[in-house]
């Protein structure tokens, strides 16, 4: 599951490293923006570690959103060209049988490559 | 030999008998069958496509104001379209970008765009300019129209349905935004676009029932084939066509406006053409399948008029959606849609089965023969070459900063190419390196203050690519080499600069 951490404040703080020893849990980093005053973090977490997790960042002030949909398609504007396809690092569209483009949103690290590689805009990357 | 013509074709489609296949559904059809049987059992096969034709657009007639206006200028959502017609006639063109207001920021927008806002029934602003005349003394316009509110608004598209279409890759280390979309470096991937099965003008090659007045599927309307496209080349099976319709009987799902990152703006249409199948060899040519259809993958990373031919590939490895360059597994992107291409073949092929829509023989079909020719250029290119300077100091990888400081300071310049111990060029320091090295208290060898990544030029590089490669870099300076790696002379936008100057 995409989680969304946001950190002001306690930059300085190895917070993910704090909560991944803390709760013991596998956490990949997909996305992490941090400048001077805060950062903007989006991790991979396993789904039945979820609340735990979550519960863990907020211990650490850190204020936490699950992202059901890390990036969304606007399907009156998609065209199904499949321009998406071969730019995207991590698999997320394909064809099927009827040449169609298929998501799979879960495996979505929010790169934004297919956002300007649609002609069509209609795709977009949700921050919550 | 099995033959019919149009109109016994055109016969049974009004008492309901016709039967169509679709291309793809052909080519499935014609490996039980002989062409002979298809023939008798076959009458007409539908093609499709839908992808990116740039060179697309539509003439408008908006009736005459009161006062009326001679308009010279005119913007619709602020797309200028072309106006040197008579006084209220204008074209817009597919590519065309909307006029941006400087400081604010816009989804991208222009002619495409407008075109399929005009289909969908929405409001568009229209704005026009004139500097008045005696029978038009009106000089400014503002007003809102829809499709409905114009005389005319008749697609002329000068290039559609493209026969084939090279496949796109990048060679370079930087991701590159083309026309052929999002290409990622060292052969990241391949970009492609054409329907393959279900292209026209593959499914007809030598072109017997396309050509003036083929009776089309023209963006989900009935248009007409004008004649051949612009830059119709038979001989490399670059087969194109120039269509019209009446854009009021389009649909929106055929005709989109369309965006390339960093490239700019295009439109996606729709073409469908029916091919009668009136001969055996007629026949033949529709059961092409994708592992017959070759194109090539060219390589953008070099921006010439030819880009170099990477491999020859079939549309079967394109849409199996991995082609292998040099053994590497490289992944693909169609930019056209076949499922869209799909659609239309389909909807072409309900159209006939209903008796809506019929089939015509050309007043004169496609030049079967002919080929492009490249732009003929009388003033010369500048090269490179004409722009360098030939004097240039180096420096060996070994010798000290202080060293590389002096020889700065001496030679007023801010560049110094770094040789190793062969004499090639392996690096580059500037003064700015220099006097990084300096601030720090660095005293060791210029090796270790060097960028290793040197942007290069060659004598006979055009200097407008030269140019190009220092702003993507943001340099100054490109040492020029020779197939060596020696470093023959340095040049530096202020060279290039006096240069485009004095011209």
């Amino acid at each position: 599951m995409k989680m969304v951490i946001h950190i002001s404040a306690m930059v300085q703080d190895p917070v993910i490293a704090k909560v991944i020893l803390d709760t013991g849990v596998a956490i990949n980093v997909d996305r992490a923006n941090i400048d001077a005053t805060s950062g903007e973090i989006v991790l991979e977490v396993p789904a039945d570690s979820c609340a735990r997790v979550a519960h863990a960042f907020e211990r650490e002030g850190a204020s936490v959103s699950v992202l059901e949909h890390p990036i969304i398609r606007d399907d009156a504007e998609c065209v199904h060209c499949g321009a998406c396809i071969s730019v995207c690092p991590v698999q997320v569209f394909s064809f099927v049988d009827d040449w169609s483009v298929a998501m799979d949103e879960s495996k979505c690290i929010q790169c934004g490559t297919c956002v300007t590689a649609c002609p069509h805009a209609a795709l977009r990357v949700m921050s919550e | 030999m099995a033959t019919k013509t149009v109109s016994e074709i055109n016969e049974r489609i009004r008492d309901g008998s016709v039967s169509v296949l679709t291309a793809e559904e052909m080519t499935a059809y014609l490996q039980e069958h002989s062409a002979e049987e298809a023939v008798r059992e076959v009458d007409v096969v539908t093609t499709g496509t839908f992808g990116a034709m740039c060179s697309s657009g539509v003439f408008l007639n908006f009736g005459h104001s009161d006062p009326p206006i001679r308009m010279q200028r005119v913007h619709l959502n602020d797309v200028e379209a072309y106006t040197s017609l008579a006084a209220v006639d204008a074209y817009i063109g597919a590519t065309a970008e909307r006029t941006s207001v400087p400081g604010e920021s816009h989804e991208p927008y222009g002619g495409g765009h407008v075109i399929e806002d005009l289909i969908a029934g929405k409001e568009i602003d229209l704005h026009a300019e004139s500097s008045g005349t005696d029978c038009y003394p009106r000089r400014m316009l503002d007003t809102r129209i829809t499709i409905d509110d114009l005389n005319q608004a008749v697609m002329v598209n000068p290039r559609n349905a493209y026969q084939r279409y090279d496949a796109a890759t990048n060679s370079t280390k930087r991701v590159l935004y083309t026309y052929m979309g999002t290409l990622l470096p060292e052969f990241g991937n391949v970009t492609y676009s054409g329907a393959g099965v279900l292209s026209p003008l593959s499914n007809d090659p030598t072109f017997r029932t396309i050509g003036t007045g083929t009776r089309i599927f023209l963006g989900g309307a009935q248009g007409y084939v004008i004649g051949s496209g612009t830059q119709h080349d038979p001989d490399n099976r670059f087969g194109t066509m120039m269509t019209c319709g009446d854009l009021r009987e389009m649909d929106a799902k055929y005709v989109r406006g369309a965006a390339f990152h960093k490239y700019g703006i295009s439109m996606y249409v729709g073409v469908g053409v029916p091919i009668p199948i009136l001969d055996e060899e007629i026949a033949a040519a529709t059961g092409v399948s994708d592992s017959d259809l070759t194109t090539e993958i060219v390589d953008y990373g070099i921006p010439r008029r030819s880009h170099p031919m990477v491999r020859e590939v079939t549309y079967e490895e394109l849409r199996s959606g991995i082609v292998d360059i040099d053994g590497k597994e490289v992944r693909t992107s169609s930019l056209s849609s076949f499922n869209l291409a799909r659609a239309i073949a389909d909807e072409l092929k309900r159209w006939i089965g209903a008796g809506e829509f019929f089939v015509s023989a050309p007043a004169s079909g496609l030049p079967v023969r002919g080929r492009v020719k490249p732009m003929r250029e009388t003033a010369g290119q500048l090269l490179v070459q004409d722009a360098m300077s030939g004097e240039v100091r180096t420096i060996n990888m070994h010798a000290k900063i202080r060293h590389a400081a002096e020889l700065i300071i001496e030679g007023y310049f801010n560049h110094l190419p770094v040789l190793s111990e062969d004499g090639t060029l392996i690096g580059i320091v500037t003064s700015w390196d220099i006097s990084r090295a300096v601030a720090r208290g660095d005293v060791g060898t210029v090796e270790s203050v060097m960028s290793k990544n040197v942007v290069t030029s060659t004598p006979d590089e055009f200097v407008e690519l030269a140019v190009r490669k220092m702003e993507k870099h943001k340099i100054s300076a490109l040492p020029v080499i020779d197939q060596g790696r020696r470093v023959i002379g340095m040049v530096t936008s202020g060279d290039l600069n006096k240069l485009l100057v004095r011209r």
